[in-house]
């Protein structure tokens, strides 16, 4: 079963004495695989694979915001893709094999971490350039608005404030209220633009106000709680397929990580990071299940050596994959 | 046979193109203003002016066309294109190979560039070589409006982006188009405008009138020119260059663009590895300078290769250029 559909049980299901039913319980496993995956990708880089920026502190938007989509809709992402495509289904193995470079992954080899696009699963057309997945979606929502996608479909891009500082937000934005496309603009504002503070590029704290001017109903959501953002998510969702207009939602976390591995973050305030993990998505929600009564410690360690052990599992699969061969170096430039 | 501008025969195209296939829609600054007919007859949701805002109109026909349709985009002056470069060469050219061949981009870019008009460089700069040198893209600037019909009408039906330039100069000169409702011409082949066996010229867009009348010229003193009309800069007819360089033995390279890393230098280094064997003389580059096109007539044309200087290099290449000097009188062009 595919998590995007809501279904009770994910890919990774849950094991006995979990109450299986629990859309909670499954989106704390969600960001558990995302954030183990990712620790995996940051070690294959020191030991020689490529560098990869991850979304490490970042789970709940994606999550939050994949669980409110459907199997209809579409996704536009970016550099930190890691998240949008697990809380999508995409397999760990096949990831693993395109941070690897091997003919199992889902560009067979061809775009590393850094682009991975899934058609299989609607994630369509990942950028990597700041601001590129702006430009694309709406492209892909007049597509949807004219007839080519499946029947009530919407489209989400996620990008962050990085991206909000590109001129294409504003064009973008504006294009996709002047034309009515069913867009929902998810911004990830981690605080950080490469190198540079948030602060640093912008006179607020947020990207709402500037979204706010382009007349479009707008939210701003705590992203670091999954719940939070799932709602909001959902109501947007359910919104766009109403009356086929975009939303715009900015879900406030914070990108943990360095913008790139390696990074030694040193240009980082270690008391806003610590700030932050203090309120960690993936935290939030064990605190918040454990307070509910539907967790307890036992439970999670039962859970994180689950994934742990799944994770591994792909990791093997995709080490083993074999390399894609030379000569087909310019196979794919022209269709 | 009809009688048309190429202005006229790019609407043609886009009327032809609109009706066989729904999925085609043609957006750009202004599109439904100048053409209300098709507005009319295919709707606004299919004919759709656009904010002045060309990433955008780029980057949303990247997204429409990786999504099932297939749009042309008409980006008005080729400079205009540096704003839509993010989405041509980094998303257009490059997601379909980094994707692993998930998705294709079947869309068209329309830019207007080249000399004439006295618009400066803001607005007229020839800089194809630009996007020839950006991998999964497709390149064409023909130069008659039969081939500006019949190519665009496959740029439309082809299932990569390709980028449709129309040389200013051009835009209301008239040709024959043929009444054929199917005809075509396809993407990455020359023609040869006039025969010859003494020197090769290969051009395209309206710089192929320029040697056709250096040919003429050319004629007059017995020196027979073979002009080639490349049409397609990417994929280039490497096989019609290198068969006429064969025959010939001497080969010009002539267009407005500059010399710089440009599809002259493209061409004579095809002929230098290929064709080695059959030259008979330096191939000769005839460009623009590296400089941006000034707006004054008298500036601009200095600026354009002129028929008289074809003649001079093929006179050069023919009877040894040691015996023509450069003050040695030409022929002159109204």
């Amino acid at each position: 079963m595919h998590p995007m559909t809501q279904t009770p049980a994910g890919p990774a299901t849950l094991g006995v004495g979990y109450p299986e039913s629990s859309a909670s319980l499954r989106r704390l496993e969600t960001m558990l695989t995302i954030r183990v995956y990712e620790e995996h990708t940051v070690e294959l880089q020191r030991q020689g694979a490529p560098g990869t920026c991850t979304s490490v502190g970042q789970e709940a938007c994606a999550v939050g915001v994949v669980a409110a989509l459907d199997r209809r809709d579409r996704l536009l992402t970016n550099h930190r893709s890691a998240g949008h495509l697990i809380a999508r289904g995409a397999e760990p193995r096949r990831l693993f094999a395109e941070v690897l470079g091997r003919t199992d992954g889902y560009c067979g080899g061809h775009s590393g971490s850094l682009h991975i696009s899934a058609r299989e699963l609607g994630v369509v057309l990942t950028s990597t350039i700041v601001g590129g997945e702006l430009s694309m979606a709406p492209g892909v929502a007049l597509a949807q608005k004219l007839g080519q996608g499946e029947p009530g479909g919407i489209v989400a891009v996620f990008f962050g404030d990085g991206a909000a500082c590109e001129g294409i937000f504003h064009e973008s934005l504006n294009l996709a209220v002047q034309w009515q496309l069913p867009l929902l603009f998810v911004c990830e504002n981690n605080q950080w633009q490469a190198f540079v503070h948030r602060r640093e590029t912008m006179p607020e704290d947020g990207i709402s106000a500037w979204a706010r001017g382009h007349g479009l109903p707008v939210r701003s959501i705590d992203g670091n709680d999954v719940e939070a953002v799932y709602a909001a998510a959902l109501e947007a969702v359910a919104q766009i397929r109403a009356d086929g207009r975009p939303r715009f939602i900015e879900l406030q976390t914070y990108r943990q990580r360095g913008h790139f591995e390696p990074d030694d973050q040193s240009y980082v305030d270690p008391a806003e990071l610590a700030g932050w993990l203090e309120r960690d998505p993936i935290r939030v929600q064990t605190e918040r299940l454990m307070a509910a009564g539907m967790f307890d410690t036992a439970g999670l360690a039962a859970l994180q050596e689950r994934v742990r052990a799944q994770l591994a599992d792909a990791l093997a699969f995709a080490q083993a994959s074999p390399w894609p061969a030379p000569e087909g170096l310019t196979d794919h430039v022209y269709a | 046979m009809a009688r048309m501008t190429v202005e006229k025969a790019i609407a043609l195209a886009l009327r032809e193109e609109l009706g066989r296939d729904p999925r085609v829609l043609l957006l750009g600054e202004g599109v439904a203003t100048k053409h209300q007919d098709l507005v009319r007859d295919f709707g606004g949701a299919r004919v759709r002016n656009t904010p002045l805002a060309e990433a955008i109109i780029a980057g949303t026909a990247v997204g429409a066309a990786a999504s099932g349709l297939r749009p042309v985009i008409d980006l008005l002056f080729a400079p205009f294109m540096a704003y839509a470069m993010d989405a041509l060469v980094n998303s257009a050219g490059k997601l379909r190979y980094l994707s692993g061949g998930q998705f294709s981009f079947p869309l068209v870019a329309m830019g207007l560039t080249g000399t004439g008009w006295c618009v400066g460089a803001q607005h007229n700069h020839n800089l194809e070589a630009m996007f020839v040198h950006a991998p999964g893209l497709k390149v064409v600037m023909p130069a008659e409006p039969v081939d500006v019909r019949g190519l665009l009408r496959s740029a439309i039906r082809d299932d990569n982006p390709v980028l449709f330039f129309t040389d200013l100069g051009l835009l209301h000169q008239e040709g024959e188009v043929p009444d054929d409702p199917e005809h075509l011409v396809a993407i990455g082949q020359a023609a040869v405008r006039r025969t010859g066996s003494d020197v090769t010229i290969v051009s395209y867009a309206k710089t192929v009138g320029v040697c056709l009348k250096a040919a003429e010229a050319l004629s007059a003193q017995q020196v027979s020119a073979e002009v080639i009309d490349l049409r397609s800069l990417k994929p280039l007819d490497e096989a019609a260059i290198l068969t006429s360089v064969r025959k010939t033995g001497r080969l010009i390279v002539v267009h407005e663009a500059s010399g710089l890393c440009g599809i002259a230098a493209e061409v004579a280094a095809l002929a230098a590895t290929r064709a080695f064997d059959a030259l008979r003389a330096p191939v000769v580059r005839l460009t623009g300078p590296d400089a941006p096109i000034a707006s004054s007539w008298a500036l601009e044309q200095a600026a354009v290769p002129q028929p008289d200087a074809v003649v001079r290099a093929a006179l050069g290449l023919v009877r040894g250029i040691d015996r023509v000097p450069p003050s040695e009188p030409t022929a002159t062009f109204a």
